[in-house]
């Protein structure tokens, strides 16, 4: 089995659906003849020619319109939104319409698009190319919202997120694109889009995480083994509508609970989490839930050490894993 | 800048300790590692050293009084630095999580809140839901276990612990086990840090109030006499005692012996007593028979690699158990000088931690006071207790004719969730053949 980056796990996912079904098609800003700028569409447009690798204007609203016209068509668009942080002339198109399209239309219609937009910061792209935007969409029901972590999972979701009948926004951490790497098999495989996967069993505490935060909490909790100290992580994948089976499970298991994600805290996925364990845990809680997130500022700065500041690492993680497990 | 000094942690299983006597005054300049204080702990007697070097500026802690392991016990200004009072704690020394009850340092008189959590008292727990109906479904009394959370927090772990050993034992035996149970791979400063609960273990119900006439003298239980207490309830509550004896002919050791003596204490300086040939017997006899060598451990029994020999050591008002570390690599000259050594120390009060740990086997010389027979109690956590009696003159049948021998009975308690009558018969009878066996060609070096 090879070992890819987890942005050639995309291009693989894109490039298997395409040839699978010639309704698959991608837009978006420089996707055909630049390759994406981040290259997820690298090499698409040679095989699949302009009419299915589409470059676009630079209007997100358009983007996402036009798929969802498209997808009311019968087509199944791939919209890319170059970086998460512009997707917000796009909301209306996704919240209003494509996430409401079935239940509108008293299950007469459907949306069947799939939109990827890089988001998360370390990568010294200030504040337009650094947001995470997912908790503005995880409160809106007939949208589902996937954020792999790992280039395994990126490929087996974003097949699932393409055959899927109703919309999909598909979150994919910039900074993991070259950064995480692991093995994918080249075969046909799809996983489950709404179920959420334990990366590391573990007793003393449970760790719940995903995008590229998700590996801080593996590497701190692989120094920790060497303390005695036994975490259990989860990864969400999917972070609405969220797996409250395997949170409630992995959250029971140790009764001490850590939600890491680089978001900002408050109103950030991480306090969904949370609750879901209040409301069913509480006899099995050992430890106040802790949350580790970015801060409640408006933007990830530009300079260096305040870009540092803002983000997670491993020791951040790290310690909080400490102090919750010594609690 | 003042510098917090607190009562060190001289032990893994020590929640407390007594100033015994102050080695400084207020104005006094101390240097690092400088002596502050002695210190009188369950276990043994130490010294604390300074962590700073500077001036005494107050001492909080009076003569006498017990005191909590993590307790604030005096502040030193370091040298150098010119400065208000409230300031960070020195933690060269004590890597322990402070007691709950002293986990106020923003409190305004610090010195004054401190001294009044006395150790009856203990801090108020708070449990948490996980621990609350954990301990409701299995029935278990928080008042007796020891957390190993922050603060000695009891944990959803701690309470699961004595789950999986099978429940809560009858006596105050939970914080030996947890603290001592070998799976517990936690940090160091996260064992058993809790000073407060440490409530006598030996007052299981609401303590009788016993009168005390007019005349009765009323003795003050120190922390070595507690210790003992607890332990020896400990021991008895948990590890079902059985008992054993055989008489060994010791006649023609006490001819080696006689004979070897003078010689030895020209050339050691050291007399040569009994003690040593019963304990290098022993020793031999547990390399045959290592079962003896073992603990119980709930769910598992564990065999010890080392043969550590605690010997029962007494003084007028204590009984102390010093080890001789790896007794079987010892001659009978090295046997005897390691006696020598630890008895010494223990009458001089001079015991070391690690003198006193790591025992895995206790022989008792109840000999030395004219025992004839005892019933000694298992230095817990070890499997079995041997004591070995007077060495007196008797009429023996030897081939259908009355002889006059050396006669010593050896009498051996075990645990019998460990052991049982015949590994132990089996052991014994080789320690008496070890004994009887004694003659001109035993190797003393």
């Amino acid at each position: 089995m090879a070992v890819i980056s987890f942005i050639d796990a995309i291009t693989m996912a894109m490039r298997e659906e395409m040839r699978r079904d010639s309704n698959v098609f991608i837009l978006g800003e420089d996707v055909g003849v630049r390759g994406g700028v981040f290259r997820a569409t690298n090499g698409l447009i040679e095989e699949f020619g302009e009419e299915r690798v589409i470059d676009t204007p630079l209007a997100e609203s358009a983007i996402v319109g036009v798929g969802i016209g498209a997808a009311a068509y019968g087509m199944r668009p791939i919209a890319e939104i170059q970086f998460a942080d512009f997707i917000m002339p796009a909301v209306n198109q996704i919240v209003s319409e494509a996430a409401k399209m079935r239940y509108r239309s008293n299950n007469d219609w459907h949306c069947p698009i799939t939109i990827r937009a890089p988001f998360g910061g370390g990568v010294h792209g200030a504040l337009y190319h650094s947001q995470s935007v997912e908790a503005m969409f995880t409160n809106t029901p007939g949208l589902k919202v996937v954020a792999p972590s790992t280039p395994y999972d990126a490929k087996g979701l974003l097949k699932a997120a393409i055959r899927d009948e109703d919309p999909v926004l598909f979150f994919e951490h910039k900074r993991c694109y070259r950064l995480i790497k692991g093995e994918v098999p080249e075969d046909d495989y799809v996983l489950p889009i709404g179920k959420a996967d334990v990366k590391r069993e573990g007793t003393d505490i449970t760790v719940i995480s995903y995008g590229l935060t998700l590996h801080f909490c593996l590497q701190a909790a692989e120094k920790l083994a060497q303390e005695g100290i036994s975490a259990h992580v989860l990864d969400l994948r999917t972070l609405y509508p969220l797996d409250k089976e395997a949170i409630v499970e992995a959250a029971s298991k140790t009764g001490k609970v850590l939600i890491v994600h680089e978001d900002n805290k408050e109103g950030g996925v991480g306090g969904e989490v949370a609750a879901i364990v209040a409301e069913h845990c509480l006899f099995d809680l050992d430890a106040p839930i802790k949350r580790l997130c970015g801060p409640d500022v408006p933007a990830m700065p530009y300079s260096p050490p305040m870009e540092k500041y803002f983000m997670l690492n491993p020791e951040k993680v790290l310690e909080a894993m400490r102090e919750l497990a010594n609690f | 800048m003042a510098t917090k000094v607190l009562m060190p942690q001289l032990g893994e299983s020590v929640t407390e300790g007594t100033i015994s006597k102050w080695l400084v005054n207020v104005g006094d300049t101390v240097k690092k590692y400088d002596s502050l204080a002695e210190v009188t702990t369950d276990k043994v007697n130490a010294e604390v050293p300074s962590t700073v070097s500077g001036r005494v500026t107050e001492i909080v802690v009076p003569e006498g009084e017990t005191v909590a392991v993590g307790t604030l016990i005096l502040y030193i200004e370091e040298s150098g630095a010119e400065g208000s009072a409230a300031t960070p704690v020195s933690t060269t020394e004590i890597p322990v999580p402070q007691a709950p009850a002293t986990e106020q340092p923003k409190a305004a008189t610090p010195a004054v809140s401190i001294q009044q959590a006395p150790i009856a008292d203990g801090p108020k727990q708070r449990y948490s839901p996980a621990v609350v109906m954990l301990s409701q479904q299995h029935g278990i009394d928080l008042s007796r276990v020891v957390g190993t959370g922050a603060g000695g927090r009891i944990t959803r772990k701690d309470v699961q612990a004595i789950i999986d050993a099978g429940g809560q034992k009858p006596a105050e035996t939970v914080k030996e086990t947890v603290a001592q149970a070998p799976v517990a791979a936690v940090e160091p400063s996260t064992v058993a840090p809790t000073p407060a609960p440490s409530a006598p273990p030996s007052t299981p119900a609401a303590p009788v109030d016993i009168p005390v006439a007019s005349g009765d003298q009323v003795v003050p239980v120190t922390s070595i006499r507690r210790t003992i207490a607890n332990r020896m309830v400990q021991s008895k509550h948990e590890a079902p005692h059985a008992w054993t004896m055989v008489e060994v002919d010791v006649t023609n050791l006490v001819n080696f012996r006689n004979q070897a003596k003078g010689e030895f204490a020209k050339k050691e300086g050291l007399n040569l007593t009994f003690l040593p040939f019963f304990i290098k017997a022993v020793v031999e006899a547990l390399k045959e028979y290592p079962m003896i060598n073992s603990t119980w451990a709930h769910d598992k029994i564990i065999v010890k690699k080392d043969i550590n020999i605690s010997i029962a050591v007494a003084t007028e008002d204590a009984l102390y158990v010093p080890v001789i570390k790896h007794a079987d690599q010892k001659s009978i000259l090295g046997i005897a000088k390691a006696v020598d050594d630890l008895a010494a120390r223990t009458r001089a009060g001079k015991l070391t931690m690690d003198d006193m740990t790591g025992g895995t086997f206790t022989v008792n010389n109840t000999g030395s006071f004219g025992s004839v027979l005892s019933q000694p109690i298992i230095n817990a956590p070890q499997a079995a207790i041997l004591s070995v009696e007077s060495i007196v003159k008797r009429p023996v049948v030897i081939n259908d004719m009355i002889a006059v021998r050396s006669m010593v009975n050896l009498c051996m308690s075990l645990d019998h969730r460990v052991l049982d009558g015949l590994i132990c018969g089996r052991f014994l009878q080789s320690v008496k053949q070890k004994l009887e066996n004694v003659g001109p060609d035993t190797k003393l070096y």
